[in-house]
């Protein structure tokens, strides 16, 4: 990983072209620990701001009288070709933030799912909304936590209800291969959809 | 890395309507947080009555950056940074590049570029 000192952190005058792929898991599940390992810049952290109206009414202890309130975002970049930079922007699974995702999806490549298999209940909103929705290509990677218990990917496809076509891949998202590879897959994936 | 929960949320004592004269939106949509900006003319200069915040950006993208990277740099809400930026298309300050067209997913040809270069730093 390269430190983003004013020297370095502006693209190649070359680039014409971004992408972006949201990388949505829980608080915790490895974001940006994942966004980290393949970043050419130190990621970066961006707010959003969301009206009180876009809060789930089950989440509003603590936040009464606020106007607003503020979701942070951690991004990283990778330069891909001379001419091409994507973006990987961390967001946060819960219902509670999806109004953000319709801005955040327009035009992106997909989303990857990271989950955590300690705690497996967290992925079945996002899951289910992504399903809903249809419109955006999605894979699943299982980060892999050292006290993981393991669990083959079709014992977990059906536990999270995956329909066939989801790719699921084990994870480790502190190793940048590994990143790498997951992200392989979902644009794979995408790519496939596109020429189907 | 995120925190557990409390950590992800602030509040400023700057509202975001300050900022932005009032406005809720930017005056185009075609600027996402991935759309690349750079200065268009380094000549031209702002008028006075221009902010400190559009001053700070305009300075920011003197060579290409993304609206989030820039925003981050400048500790700016994103979507305050888009409503200045837009304006800054507007007044032919910034140049945008590359925005891929609401709702519509990158092309075929989009994606085995990024599958290829992907592959490549393997």
């Amino acid at each position: 990983m390269v430190s983003a000192g004013s020297a370095d952190r502006y693209l190649p005058d070359t680039v014409q072209e971004s992408v972006k792929i949201l990388v949505v898991g829980d608080f915790g599940v490895g974001k940006t620990t994942m966004i980290g390992s393949v970043s050419e810049i130190e990621p970066l952290r961006t707010e959003e701001t969301m009206t009180q109206a876009s809060v789930g009414v089950d989440d509003l202890a603590g936040l009464e009288g606020k106007a607003t309130t503020t979701v942070a975002m951690d991004f990283g970049r990778i330069t891909l070709s001379p001419g091409m930079a994507l973006y990987l922007f961390g967001t946060p699974g819960q219902q509670r933030f999806w109004d953000l995702w319709a801005g955040l999806s327009e035009g992106a490549v997909g989303a990857l799912v990271l989950i955590d298999t300690r705690r497996l209940e967290g992925s079945f909103e996002v899951l289910d909304q992504l399903e809903l929705r249809g419109d955006l290509p999605f894979a699943v990677a299982v980060n892999v936590f050292p006290d993981s218990r393991r669990h083959s990917s079709e014992a977990l496809r059906e536990a999270l209800d995956l329909r066939p076509d989801t790719p699921i891949v084990e994870c480790d998202a502190r190793n940048r291969n590994s990143s790498l590879d997951s992200l392989i897959t979902l644009v794979q994936h995408a790519f496939e959809k596109v020429s189907a | 890395m995120s925190g557990q929960g409390g950590g992800d949320y602030r509040d400023s004592a700057v509202r975001p309507y300050v900022l932005t004269q009032g406005r809720a939106r930017p005056t185009r949509n075609t600027i996402g947080l991935d759309t690349l900006l750079v200065v268009a003319d380094p000549q031209k200069p702002l008028p006075i009555s221009a902010s400190r915040q559009e001053r700070a950006l305009l300075r920011m993208c003197r060579r290409l950056l993304s609206l989030a990277e820039a925003a981050a740099h400048l500790d700016l809400p994103l979507s305050v940074a888009t409503i200045l930026a837009s304006d800054l298309v507007d007044s032919g300050h910034l140049t945008a590049r590359s925005r891929i067209p609401e709702v519509a997913r990158p092309s075929h040809e989009t994606l085995k570029e990024v599958l290829d270069g992907l592959r490549r730093l393997r």
